[in-house]
């Protein structure tokens, strides 16, 4: 028996056909192809640049930009240098996206819940809203609220006004501005106070819950505990907050904080698109939802408000999270239309601006990627880490 | 005992749950909140659809010979300018003379898309490979012409819907075979056959279009050796196709994974090879299955192509916003050529959207898992 072992392996296939050697060769073949590929690239770019006399490396970032930027977070001027233009180019992006995907959600999830309404005509509104908004590109949508809408608003003397402290013209929108005093330390440091005691009296409750069945209404409990000892402290020190409402001087607004219309008509136009997908996605979130569990949950005794909270919403969130990441990550990369428009974000000024004037393409375009590669991953990661909280945890 | 050997007619529905009335109060007034909702909608169409419809057709000037005609006390929208200006906006600076080339082009897509439509129609897959692979050499000779017969009409005269729909079709031609092979690629055994196909793909998806434009248009003449120059919509084009495959790609992805395993299994048990049993087994099934994701792909890239207006190609909008709105003989008019190209864009978009949502209501076999 044992001597016919060795004739009954398979005999070995010829060294073109064993599908390890063939691995090895194909994944070696397209090694050496890219390799080729990005080593001509890289000697005739070089060669290229030579002949054109443009200079390589990151030295031009500490040199003088010499242009000036409509908006900046940061302190700026036209002597600040090609690497502080992009920082402020960064800043503005992060400021636009971030404004853009709050305000979205939220205008998202009540087109959403609206287009699920049984009253009809709500229902019908969400929906020609969605279709129209998310069928027209979004270029035309930032042009159609920047120079339609804003263009045509009245001059800084006839400016809208809504309670005489917000204004808006054709300069851009004016709101009041918080000015604190010192003293408006003690009212935050309550605040801070009063959120770590809801967040030990939520995770105390819980467990009294879970040991005894008794709720306790913690909503509430939490209100009263967040609002009125910072209201009493704040009043206590002597209201140290202000507003300071922008005021007409001379031919335009002063005091306050101005949001420019390259800003205005970006964040509107932004948020409009990405609610209209953001809608049809809280939709079939909650649309996913087995109509069993609220029947389930209805028949056990709970509150229509209480299933919605407790059972349906949890369950939605599952559905809704993994697109709802892409579309936070489609907003901040749509924000570089701000270009169109001339919003200083970063592909406006770096890639626009500072590009033209010291022509050095390669690192700025890897710059410019870099970026929006790491702010992609960086809100992924953070969605992921999300979805992974809310998953189902399966016994 | 008494039993009827009659049935009883039908009595027509309590007048409380049928007709208009029983129809408003389930579905407007139902309780105190909708009350206040129907009011709050009604409110809104009424502040916002009279103003509307009293511009864009009660007050309109649809036929006008100059600027002058539109304006006045009254006037509301003056679609006469969109008329006077159909070749430029359809055509961009393509000379008039020659806009039959692309009208030929145009039909003879459309006379060859349309069979694919039809079921049982047979021998589909030829006519779908002569569509992707022979019509645009002729739909290239028709527009660029050049050669046997036909002057030559460069790119730089290309505009308006035409390069639109251009854009986005080659597009989408180009990138559906790359978008194929990067997704095999992705779940492919070999790791770095894999990893390369990853960080293409993920590149692509993490940078907004317009920096690959950006790049297309100033770093590709760097790459390329001194004399061989691309004109600036095939550098665009490239750009655009190789953003396009990455998200075909993880479309393609979806539908591969959706395959069973078994069919996978039975193919290498068949004894075919890897190229046989993809594109024998695999990928029809995965295709048909991803036919929804990829025209969603598909309008996402066409309304993506109004951005090669920054680069400085004259799509519809760029004709609109640049040429048009700098024409002295029809200035002011831009709410309407911006409203023009918003309606152009979305009865495209609106159609294929229906489209695939129809599609994915006729492939969904009921059946899943």
């Amino acid at each position: 028996m044992t001597e016919h072992n060795g004739d009954l392996k398979p005999s070995k296939p010829p060294i073109w056909n064993d599908p390890k050697y063939r691995a090895l060769f194909f994944q070696v073949l397209l090694m050496a192809g890219l390799g080729y590929f990005f080593y001509s690239i890289v000697q005739t770019t070089l060669g290229n640049m030579e002949k054109q006399h443009i200079s390589t490396g990151f030295g031009f970032l500490s040199e003088k930009a010499g242009f000036d930027i409509l908006q900046t977070l940061i302190p700026y001027s036209s002597d600040s240098s090609y690497g502080h233009t992009f920082y402020v180019g960064i800043l503005n992006t992060l400021l636009v996206s971030i404004l853009g995907i709050f305000l979205a959600s939220i205008l998202g999830f009540i087109i959403g819940v609206a287009r699920l309404s049984n009253n009809w005509l709500l229902s019908k509104i969400a929906t020609v809203y969605i279709e129209t908004f998310r069928n027209i590109p979004l270029l035309i949508q930032i042009f159609f609220w920047y120079i339609v809408v804003l263009r045509a608003m009245p001059s800084a003397r006839d400016s809208l006004s809504l309670f005489d402290s917000f204004f808006l013209n054709v300069r851009g929108l004016y709101l009041p501005a918080p000015i604190t005093e010192s003293s408006f330390i003690y009212t935050t440091i309550t605040v801070v106070i009063a959120l770590i005691a809801i967040f030990i009296f939520k995770r105390w409750a819980q467990k009294r819950q879970e040991a005894t069945g008794e709720q306790l209404p913690v909503f509430l409990i939490s209100l009263a505990v967040l609002t009125l000892p910072a209201l009493l402290v704040f009043f206590a020190t002597g209201s140290p907050l202000v507003w300071e409402i922008p005021e007409l001087k001379g031919f335009n607004f002063q005091g306050g904080i101005t949001i420019i219309p390259e800003l205005f008509a970006l964040l509107i136009a932004l948020t409009i698109y990405t609610a209209a997908f953001i809608a049809e996605i809280v939709r079939s979130g909650i649309k996913a939802v087995n109509h069993g569990q609220t029947e389930a949950a209805l028949s056990v005794g709970l509150t229509p408000t209480q299933n919605l909270r407790l059972v349906v919403i949890p369950q939605a969130l599952r559905v809704i999270i993994p697109p709802m990441t892409s579309q936070y990550l489609n907003l901040l990369k749509n924000s570089s239309l701000a270009t169109a428009i001339g919003y200083p974000d970063l592909v406006s000024v770096f890639m626009g601006t500072t590009l033209n004037q010291t022509g050095q393409a390669i690192e700025i375009v890897a710059m410019t990627m870099a970026v929006y590669l790491v702010l992609s991953l960086l809100i992924s990661l953070f969605m992921n880490w999300y979805n992974a909280k809310m998953a189902l945890i399966e016994r | 005992m008494y039993v009827t050997d009659k049935i009883l007619p039908e009595l027509p529905a309590p007048s409380n749950s049928k007709g208009v009335v029983h129809w408003l109060k389930s579905n407007l007034f139902s309780s105190p909140v909708n009350i206040v909702f129907t009011f709050l909608g009604l409110l809104l169409l009424y502040k916002t659809l009279p103003p509307i419809i009293q511009w864009a057709f009660i007050d309109a000037t649809w036929v006008a010979d100059t600027r002058e005609e539109c304006l006045g006390e009254g006037k509301g929208a003056c679609w006469a300018y969109i008329g006077n200006r159909f070749g430029q906006v359809m055509y961009g600076f393509y000379p008039p003379a020659e806009y039959w080339r692309p009208n030929i082009a145009g039909i003879l897509l459309i006379a060859l898309t349309i069979p694919l439509f039809i079921e049982k129609m047979p021998r589909k897959v030829w006519l779908g490979a002569f569509i992707l692979l022979v019509f645009p050499f002729i739909a290239y000779y028709l527009i660029h012409g050049g050669f046997l017969g036909l002057s030559e009409v460069g790119t730089d005269k290309w505009g308006g819907l035409m390069l639109t729909l251009i854009i986005s079709l080659v597009g989408i031609a180009a990138a559906l075979p790359l978008g194929i092979i990067l997704a095999l690629g992705r779940r492919s055994e070999m790791p770095i056959i894999k990893s390369v196909c990853v960080i293409f793909i993920e590149f692509w998806r993490g940078v907004p279009l317009i920096s690959v434009l950006f790049m297309a248009s100033v770093m590709l003449p760097l790459f390329l050796p001194e004399g061989s120059s691309f004109d600036k919509l095939a550098r665009a084009m490239i750009g655009i196709i190789l953003f396009q495959a990455a998200y075909v790609a993880e479309v393609v992805r979806g539908g591969l994974q959706a395959i069973p395993k078994g069919q996978y299994e039975a193919a290498v048990a068949m004894g075919l090879s890897y190229w046989k049993s993809m594109t024998l087994i695999i990928l029809p099934q995965a295709l048909k299955l991803v036919i929804p994701g990829l025209v969603n792909t598909f309008i996402a890239l066409f309304k993506d192509t109004t951005l090669v207006l920054i680069i400085g190609l004259f799509d519809l909008l760029a004709i609109i916003e640049n040429v048009l709105g700098s024409d002295s003989s029809w200035l002011g008019f831009f709410t309407e050529g911006l409203v023009f190209a918003a309606f152009v864009f979305w009865i495209f978009c609106f159609a294929m959207s229906r489209y695939s949502m129809a599609l994915e209501r006729k492939l969904d076999t009921g059946h899943r898992n």
